[in-house]
């Protein structure tokens, strides 16, 4: 047998020959069939330790290399890139893990050098038959998508068209603008949040690179990185958005006008069925929600529709349908954002029962000065003398399966409970808290503000909120006290948490995972947290955990410096590591296709012994190399490149010898 | 060795405990009692031995389990107060009229004192089933101790009855075979008297071939349902049955009660189970009857200070008791019924109606009595 296997043992400092005798294991590996050299080093993948290889590549004329070290999660990508370096195909390398699987979970030295030289072996086994595989690449369509058009979906967008490249931004609202164009002032800073977050709007809608499609619903993904093809329903406005200029007309007439309640105002205010979300609605063309307009529902409006009798450039058009779009991206963004906790799912305290309880953003209404209050804190019709926050109403709660803190509530009940002393000088306002997480820049600094503008602070989680007379009481304990009391007040703000919005089959058609928080899961929570496990597909803002302004903004520019990688390269590498067909043996069966989770096999026909016939065809760039459907082929047709049958059965046998 | 404190760590996972005090915010008693249930978390975790000051504070507890429900970490400190007045009971630190109770109970099958013979006394001239005597029924009428021996709410179990038979509903009752179901002894840390009675009564339930159980008191249906083990028998609350023979059309009325009403929920059937919509969908079916809700009802009604075994101790608690407010409130309200569906409940709002000089004003029922009215 040719000795042309290098074995590379790895100390990794004490963390491997602490547990395993590297000496012995060292000795052994030599001895197996093939070795032509088995040399060990305290870390292999320093630099150091990868030229040791590459030198052996070189004046050993290796063919095969064995690292026996961490997992292959770790480093197989470094030493791929070693064996590259050293002008060896990379897929000639193959990992022991002797530190997750031997030496981190056993304990004793003697087992444990057993446990390595079998792994070792079996490595060396496999190595032997393992054959050079080539990367194949594909071109990328030079466009993005954008999912949600909050301030992560803007951001992602603008990034994106400013670097080059096309970016359809696909929102579900009439408007872009999510949930920011919904607030009053941001913390720590107190910058209007409606001021610094339309021009960016605005910007989105002027940038030539930008395609924006409000109102709008993606239904369905194929493809892969690169070439994704995408599905975008249109949902009917009932307005032509080419010639609506925003005028407002219809909204006037409309039958309906101040009788529904306004998603953009959180309830508090009230607009008809013909509506702009909020005057700086970017577009700023009307809508017709379908499901409350008089004549769409019931055929009937009056004599006739006021709104089209109102309008000047004849944009109202009932007779609008459906329609579904198709667009080819190369990458995606998914910014689809958060729901407000829904607070009714605390009964303690009485949001369903009282008006003046009301939840952190429609605090946000009442205090903005384009709300329904022009920014006055009025509750019917009253200025509030007491006011009490609560904070954590549907964060940190194990019973509600929600146990993340939502990040955001701490610093916005300070904020508010700010906005409430400068606009009630007189007012008594207390907020009952857990702790107070003030962690971010500028954060602490804001909370003793704060309290210096005699906001009381107690520190205890609110029981109960009920009726006495004319004012609320909210029973709670005063923890550093040790008693329980009640607080008379006129108002209760519940500061409600961020909850994981319902995307519907959009998580489906994205292969999103979810954590256990129910907010989608990035690849690597420390290293990779805008990405996912789907190729080419990306995370930003609150859609992968509750974040505040800045974080998101800071998440979507990462998403969108990854989703850029792709289109800049204009290709992208094929991981060869997939499974192929023998297409003498292949049936025609089509088993593998029902297992594939892919959908990356399909039927094709093929002419065997001179009749056509069909066999299984693997779409390369779509295969992932899971093996599913090696496993489920009844012949044996499908292998998997470097886990083929052959050479796993080598390695089986390679651990039963010593 | 583990000190007792160590061991209730594990048994009730206090570890989780945030300190963020709901709990004692919302413990009825907080305001009128020392209990701090918070405190009491914190210290268990802290101090090896718990001080004897804490531990007679224990007894102000009702158990009614709103400390366990609002509990945003899963913590049940109302478990640990059970399980620190086991330890009491063991050492038998415990009042003279509870360890009667409790006594009369193993002695007795209820802790009311009352010799088992006479358990059945209210069911003569009634022509019920009776098991015991070899009848046969699909629904076993748990009577409850209280309702067999209370002359008050004996009345209750009577109506209960009328309105069976007037449902045809096929039912029995067990006579004086019938044991306490041991909810109260568990509830004052007698968990050894609670397995005895489980035992028991399983296997008398099961001698007599019952799987379907209709309970008069929340407390018996609290404990069949949720804290009996090993048994195979479906349990209901007397307002669930009815409210199901009122939708079946099985029960109807034809009599107007014109009475304005509101509803106490019980805590063992209310926050504790979550049957908020079955009495008041009866309160609703009764003609004439105006139904107003109290400002603090469903998951944020108020204990009435009858359970965890209170009927049988002297609360060093202060100021207004907590049936006294209820019903000052129902006065307020201007109701002439102030309806629940618990034993309990109905002993300590009546009393409360006395006490607060309002028996003339305010008429305290069960709901079943009330239904009874309209047949």
């Amino acid at each position: 047998m040719r000795k042309k296997i290098g074995v590379y043992v790895c100390h990794c400092g004490v963390n491997i020959s602490a547990t395993v005798d590297i000496e012995k294991v060292c000795k052994l590996a030599s001895g197996l069939p093939g070795v032509a050299a088995a040399k060990d080093y305290t870390y292999l993948c320093s630099d150091p330790g990868q030229e040791l290889i590459k030198k052996d590549i070189k004046e050993l004329g290796l063919e095969k290399v064995v690292i026996a070290a961490c997992s292959p999660r770790m480093h197989e990508q470094t030493f791929r890139g070693t064996c590259e370096e050293a002008e060896l195909n990379p897929y000639c390398l193959e990992m022991a893990n002797i530190r997750e699987q031997c030496s981190w979970v056993h304990k004793e030295k003697d087992k444990a050098t057993r446990k390595a030289a079998a792994l070792i072996s079996a490595s060396v086994a496999k190595a032997s038959l393992l054959e050079p595989l080539s990367e194949k690449e594909v071109d990328v369509i030079p466009k993005a998508l954008v999912i949600g058009g909050g301030i992560s979906g803007i951001q992602s967008s603008l990034d994106i068209a400013d670097a080059g490249f096309g970016v359809y931004l696909v929102e579900k609202d009439p408007s872009i603008g999510g949930h920011m164009a919904q607030l009053d002032k941001t913390f720590p800073t107190l910058d209007c949040s409606a001021c610094i977050l339309t021009p960016k709007m605005v910007d989105v809608y002027r940038h030539p690179n930008i395609e924006l499609l409000t109102y709008c619903e993606v239904i369905s993904v194929d493809g892969f990185i690169g070439n994704f093809k995408v599905k975008v329903r249109k949902k009917p406005r009932y307005v032509n958005i080419n010639k609506c200029n925003g005028c407002g007309a219809c909204a006037e007439a409309c039958l309906l006008k101040g009788r529904i309640a306004s998603e953009f105002e959180a309830g508090m205010g009230k607009r008809g069925a013909i509506y702009v979300p909020f005057p700086q609605a970017v577009p700023l063309v009307y809508t017709i929600d379908s499901e409350k307009c008089l004549f769409l529902r019931k055929g009937k409006c009056g004599k006739s529709p006021a709104c089209k009798a109102a309008c000047g450039p004849e944009a109202i058009d009932f007779e609008q349908k459906e329609e579904i779009i198709e667009l080819e991206i190369g990458t995606i963004v998914v910014a689809t954002g958060f729901d407000v906790f829904p607070a009714k799912e605390k009964p303690e305290y009485g949001y369903d029962a009282y008006s003046n309880v009301i939840t952190g953003l429609e605090f946000e209404r009442l205090s903005s000065a384009s709300g329904p209050t022009f920014g006055k804190i009025k509750i019917g019709g009253k200025e509030p003398e007491d006011v009490v926050f609560i904070q954590c109403v549907g964060s940190r709660d194990k019973e509600l399966g929600n146990e993340y803190c939502s990040r955001v509530c701490c610093m916005y009940t300070a904020k508010q409970a700010h906005l409430v002393r400068e606009k009630l000088p007189n007012a008594n306002i207390t907020v009952f808290y857990i702790d107070v997480r003030a962690f971010g820049k500028g954060f602490e600094e804001f909370y003793d503000r704060v309290k210096k503008e005699g906001i009381i602070y107690r520190r205890g989680n609110a029981s109960e909120v009920y009726r006495r007379g004319e004012k609320l009481i909210v029973r709670a304990e005063d923890t550093l006290l040790g008693e329980a009391l009640e607080v008379e007040t006129d108002l209760v703000v519940l500061s409600t948490g961020l909850v994981q919005r319902d995307v519907g089959e959009l998580k489906n058609a994205l292969r999103l995972s979810q954590s256990s928080d129910r907010f989608f899961l990035e690849a690597h929570p420390k290293l990779r947290p805008m990405d996912t496990a789907t190729a080419g597909v990306y995370l930003a803002g609150c859609c992968q955990g509750p974040k505040d302004i800045p974080d998101s903004v800071a998440q979507a520019s990462g998403a969108a410096a990854k989703a850029i990688v792709p289109l800049a390269t204009g290709k992208v590498k094929i991981d060869p590591i997939i499974s192929f067909v023998d297409e003498n043996i292949c049936r025609g069966c089509g088993i593998c296709i029902t297992t594939c989770p892919y959908d990356a096999i399909e039927l094709k026909e093929i002419t065997r012994d001179g009749y056509p016939v069909e066999v299984a065809f693997v779409n390369d760039v779509l295969c992932k190399g899971c093996g599913a459907c090696v496993a489920s082929c009844l012949s044996g047709a499908i292998q998997q490149r470097s886990f083929t049958d052959e050479q796993i059965l080598s390695q089986i046998t390679a651990l039963g010898v010593e | 060795m583990e000190t007792l404190n160590q061991d209730f760590i594990h048994k009730y996972s206090l570890l989780g405990c945030v300190q963020c005090g709901k709990c004692t915010g919302g413990c009825p008693v907080s305001l009128r009692a020392h209990l701090n249930v918070r405190q009491m978390v914190h210290k268990t975790i802290i101090q090896r031995e718990s001080e004897d000051y804490e531990k007679k504070r224990l007894w102000d507890c009702t158990t009614c389990s709103t400390c366990n429900i609002l509990c945003p970490k899963g913590v049940k400190p109302a478990d640990l107060i059970m399980g620190m007045r086991g330890a009491m009971v063991e050492e038998g630190r415990l009042q003279p009229a509870l360890r009667d109770a409790l006594e009369s109970t193993l002695k007795h099958g209820n802790p009311w004192g009352k010799i088992r013979e006479k358990r059945s006394e209210w069911t003569e001239g009634t022509d019920i089933k009776n098991l015991s005597d070899g009848d046969e029924a699909e629904l076993l009428l748990s009577v409850c101790c209280t309702a067999s021996f209370d002359p008050r709410v004996q009345e209750v179990a009577k109506a209960l009855v009328k309105i069976l038979k007037s449902a045809k509903v096929n039912f029995g009752v067990l006579g004086n075979e019938e044991n306490c179901c041991g909810s109260e002894g568990k509830r004052v840390g007698e968990e050894g008297l609670f397995e005895i009675l489980m035992e028991d009564n399983s296997e008398l339930f099961k001698k007599h071939q019952i799987n379907q159980i209709l309970t008069i008191s929340p407390h018996c249906y609290n404990s069949f349902k949720n804290e009996y083990t090993g048994v195979d028998f479906e349990v209901q609350s007397h307002p669930q049955l009815i409210a199901k023979l009122i939708e079946d059309k099985k029960l109807t009325f034809s009599v107007e009660v014109e009475k304005v009403v509101t509803y106490h929920d019980p805590c063992f059937l209310g926050k504790q189970n979550n049957v908020y919509d079955e009495p008041r969908k009866i309160l609703t079916s009764i003609p004439g009857v105006k139904f107003v809700e109290f400002d603090r009802s469903r998951e944020r009604s108020l204990c009435c200070e009858g359970g965890g075994g209170r009927m049988w101790m002297e609360s060093e608690a202060r100021g207004v008791r907590l049936a006294e407010m209820r019903v000052k409130e129902a006065v307020s309200m201007n109701v002439q019924v102030l309806a629940t569906s618990c034993p309990f409940c109905l002993l300590t709002l009546e009393d409360a109606t006395k006490t607060t000089g309002n028996e003339e004003t305010i008429q305290v029922m069960d709901i079943v009595e009330l239904a009874v009215c309209a047949i």
